[in-house]
């Protein structure tokens, strides 16, 4: 059976993550994590609800030594919580705050007591190892049809997925302190803040900086070199603050498109190289480039994309199994290749996905919508976030009224602003909605009207 | 600091907030119909983090300070439009 160990750094005394409180060893945190596991069931599911990104990483290493799996669904919306507890039975919250878990079985983070760390382990032979076939997580995606959908990933797929990106970033060679303004359980934050530490063999900050001032404050806590994990939208607000910001060396982006200017601008205020990071929740992290340096994106080390007709295909490395992607892709020679854009029906806004189809036969399901259609403009600011807009035929009623109703079915930042009632929606002969005379729709009624 | 504000200095921001709010997200809603003590997450305005920073940032530069998200204050400044309007009036540099 092969076996992986749970970090790799080999310096029990090196810093595993920086917290308000000070610096919290390598052997502190395997110290801590014992002393967690002590307190969970010996299986089942692990619903690791920690905010804050070193009690989030205890939990997922108690669950490891538990034999346990993480769960990291998308939301925590009341209806997740009861499809999984319906469906993975066993199930136990961990919880640093006041989450509103319904009657799930629940223990929340305790008070770390110090003398666990007094006896913490010295040398290297007492870092464990799990099976490279323990199903180590399941991430969940939103699927095109709404429902949840599992993505389940072995723990030696893991470990492979955060040694290929620190390799792709040049981590391996000088280990960063990351402080990630993303959440620990989605994929993004996953990847590149936890298993980038734990197999990048860096320190992270254990908060999630949430406004310009906060991220300041977080870099300003931990030593240089510095990682900055963070979206397209938050690097936006950060540089748009124009506060004093401590050096950073490098920048980390995912989640949605990040262009060139915002790039350039966040280069030339930080001195730091700009990267991006290409994946999904359901085949991990595939790639990275330089935004300022092309559109060409380089595959991370043991990667590789097949063509499959119009479908492109993730396979091997740390992917699991083979995995179709939803973007139009050109390969190039090199590992290397190009993204035009999603397929049609698939609608990605601040990382969260869903597709037209789906969004339309919500609000089709309303009482009193007669006919109605989402539209996603094209791009107004490039790292602006773009919201749906819906005309709606729906005589008798409000447009707050129906989003009043819609509010119940869809996730808020689907919500469309603004929704727009009309008299009829322009379907052609075949019934079918052009996207053309969506546009004309939306130009007349939307943005002719702003001023 | 914050408990030298009076009520009627918050209530005299009210109009103020609520038309920024709306102008800052393009809300298809009159100012005026913002409830000041309504919730604007959830099932008020149905407001997400995103909108947010977006506040955040048309607030440092209108009122000239910095928000910063210590423990659960985050929650409670944006919990309603009276909340934000008294967070402001107490922390504004200009």
């Amino acid at each position: 059976m092969t076996t992986v160990p749970l970090f790799a750094h080999s310096d029990l005394d090196a810093v595993f993550a920086w917290s308000a409180e000070g610096p919290v060893s390598v052997g502190d945190y395997l110290a801590d994590a014992r002393w967690l596991a002590e307190q969970l069931p010996a299986t089942g599911y692990l619903l690791n609800l920690c905010h804050d990104r070193y009690r989030f990483a205890v939990g997922f290493a108690a669950g490891l030594l538990r034999g346990m799996t993480s769960l990291q669904p998308s939301s925590q919306s009341a209806e997740t919580f009861r499809r999984l507890q319906a469906e993975y039975a066993g199930l136990v919250c961990l919880c640093d705050g006041a989450a509103d878990t319904l009657d799930l079985p629940r223990l929340d983070f305790p008070e770390t007591p110090t003398v666990n760390r007094k006896n913490r382990p010295k040398t290297k032979s007492a870092i464990p190892e799990f099976p490279a076939d323990h199903l180590a997580a399941i991430l969940f995606t939103s699927g095109s049809t709404g429902l949840p959908q599992a993505q389940r990933k072995t723990w030696g797929k893991l470990v492979a997925n955060g040694r290929a990106e620190a390799i792709a970033l040049g981590l391996d060679r000088q280990p960063h302190a990351i402080v990630g303004t993303v959440p620990v359980q989605h994929s993004y934050g996953f990847e590149s803040t936890f298993l980038l530490a734990l197999h990048g063999g860096c320190a992270f900050w254990a908060g999630k900086p949430f406004y310009p001032q906060d991220i300041a404050g977080a870099l300003a806590a931990v030593p240089q070199p510095r990682l900055l994990v963070t979206t397209p939208f938050h690097l936006s607000a950060l540089l748009s603050a124009e506060i004093e910001l401590p050096p950073v060396d490098l920048l980390l982006s995912a989640t949605a498109p990040l262009s060139t200017t915002l790039a350039a601008q966040a280069e030339a205020r930080t001195g730091a190289p700009m990267l991006e990071i290409y994946g999904s929740t359901e085949s991990g992290q595939l790639a990275s480039r330089r935004t300022t340096a092309g559109a060409t994106w380089t595959l991370l080390p043991g990667v590789r994309l097949e063509q499959d007709g119009d479908d492109t295909v993730a396979c091997a490395g740390h992917v699991e199994g083979r995995v179709a992607l939803s973007d139009r892709i050109e390969l190039l020679p090199d590992q290397r290749f190009l993204l035009h854009g999603r397929h049609a029906d698939l609608i990605n806004i601040a990382g969260k996905r869903t597709s037209l189809t789906y969004l339309n036969h919500q609000l089709g399901a309303v009482p009193g919508v007669v006919d109605g259609a989402f539209f996603l403009p094209d791009e107004e600011g490039p790292d602006g976030i773009t919201r749906l807009t819906a005309f709606v035929v729906a005589p008798g009623l409000t447009a707050r009224q129906v989003t009043v109703e819609l509010r119940q079915r869809i996730d808020a930042i689907f919500l469309p602003r603004p929704l727009v009632l009309v008299d009829s929606l322009p379907r052609n002969s075949t019934g079918k909605l052009p996207r053309g005379d969506l546009q004309a729709l939306y130009a007349e009624k939307v943005s002719h009207g702003r001023g | 600091m914050s408990e030298a504000i009076s009520p009627e200095i918050i209530e005299a921001l009210l109009p103020e907030v609520a038309e920024l709010i709306v102008t800052a997200l393009n809300l298809d809603v009159p100012p005026a119909d913002i409830q000041p003590d309504a919730p604007l997450f959830g099932d008020g305005l149905g407001l997400d983090s995103i909108d947010v920073l977006e506040i955040a940032l048309v607030i440092s530069k209108k009122y000239g300070f910095q928000l910063k998200s210590d423990n659960e204050d985050n929650l409670r400044i944006f919990s309603s439009l009276r909340a934000l309007s008294a967070h402001i009036a107490s922390q504004r540099a200009k």
